[in-house]
């Protein structure tokens, strides 16, 4: 009985991940593509105007970015030192993580295009709050 | 389920071709970028493929353990607040890349999970434990420690939006 279920799981389980398989292999790919066509380096010459435009411009790029968290520590810290605003920084790390302008196709297809593209909506916006929120909450305290 | 899971399926398959015709594109104008996001994505696809043996197990164990009863019940409409504290904490436990969860997700989602749940998990994966220590060393502690409550406090907010698109409509 256990044995038939274990089974009939793992059967279920690997058509689930071979389904699985093109969309993070594409995922990869374009993520790769993203990353190579678009170099980081273009990022740092979009801020300076205003705060809210700043992070507007923060939360887009971070929203079209791709890659490891990591990076966008990386890439923030830099931009940091570069003279970008703290606001615009965290609107793009936040966005980074939360926001998936690349990942989108495969979240539609995972998971459906409404919840997909209404989360995407969602986060970008709750991005650049936090970004104000953050800044103005540490300036807050001192 | 099975032809369900089938025409999904298809959808991968086509997306990738969709990204393979981009790279031919790409190394048409430019042989020399092509071949460099390929070397970037073989060096990326050799540090997901654990995390990738890990997704399988998790489906796995997902299918095995979890009854629909029981994500109704945790993780479904009368759920509660440990329901939403699950999604949180799960989110802020789950580890590698985010389009590895989207399948489990869609696995809980189908068995009972609540969309806004699973935005909530979404979110909250944005406070990514094991780099803490370097978002501190690059924007100090009181930073962090600011930026994590808001993603934390956000992830349910954005669940909160959820629920109102939930009710006006099936997602």
């Amino acid at each position: 009985m256990v044995r038939h279920r274990i089974e009939k799981s793992l059967k279920k389980t690997a058509l689930r991940f071979v389904n699985l398989l093109p969309i993070i292999i594409g995922m990869l790919l374009l993520s790769s593509l993203a990353v190579t066509v678009f170099p980081e380096q273009i990022s740092a010459g979009l801020f300076g105007a205003s705060d809210a435009l700043d992070a507007l411009i923060g939360a887009s790029v971070g929203s079209v970015a791709a890659g490891h968290p990591l990076a966008s520590y990386l890439l923030g810290g830099e931009l940091l030192k570069s003279g970008v605003s703290l606001v615009a920084v965290t609107a793009f790390i936040v966005s980074w993580v939360t926001v998936g302008v690349v990942q989108l196709p495969a979240e539609v297809l995972m998971l459906g295009a409404r919840f997909a593209i209404y989360r995407n909506v969602i986060c970008f916006f709750s991005a650049i709050a936090i970004a104000f929120l953050s800044v103005y909450t540490l300036r807050l305290m001192g | 389920m099975e032809s369900s899971q089938k025409k999904k399926g298809v959808g991968g398959w086509l997306f990738l071709l969709l990204v393979l015709v981009a790279y031919g594109v790409t190394g048409a104008i430019d042989a020399e970028m092509a071949g460099q996001a390929l070397s970037f994505f073989g060096k990326v696809m050799y540090k997901v493929l654990p995390i990738l043996a890990i997704v399988f197990l998790l489906l796995l164990a997902a299918d095995l353990l979890f009854e629909p009863k029981w994500i109704k019940r945790n993780l479904g409409r009368e759920a509660g607040i440990k329901g939403w504290l699950i999604a949180a904490v799960g989110g802020v436990l789950a580890t590698g890349p985010i389009y590895a969860w989207y399948a489990l997700l869609r696995e809980l989602r189908e068995k009972g999970m609540r969309a806004s749940l699973a935005a909530v998990f979404l979110y909250s994966r944005a406070v990514k434990l094991p780099l803490l220590p370097l978002m501190i060393h690059y924007f100090g502690t009181a930073y962090t420690l600011v930026l994590c409550v808001y993603l934390l406090g956000f992830s349910i907010v954005s669940g909160v939006l959820m629920v109102k698109l939930e009710d006006r409509e099936t997602i």
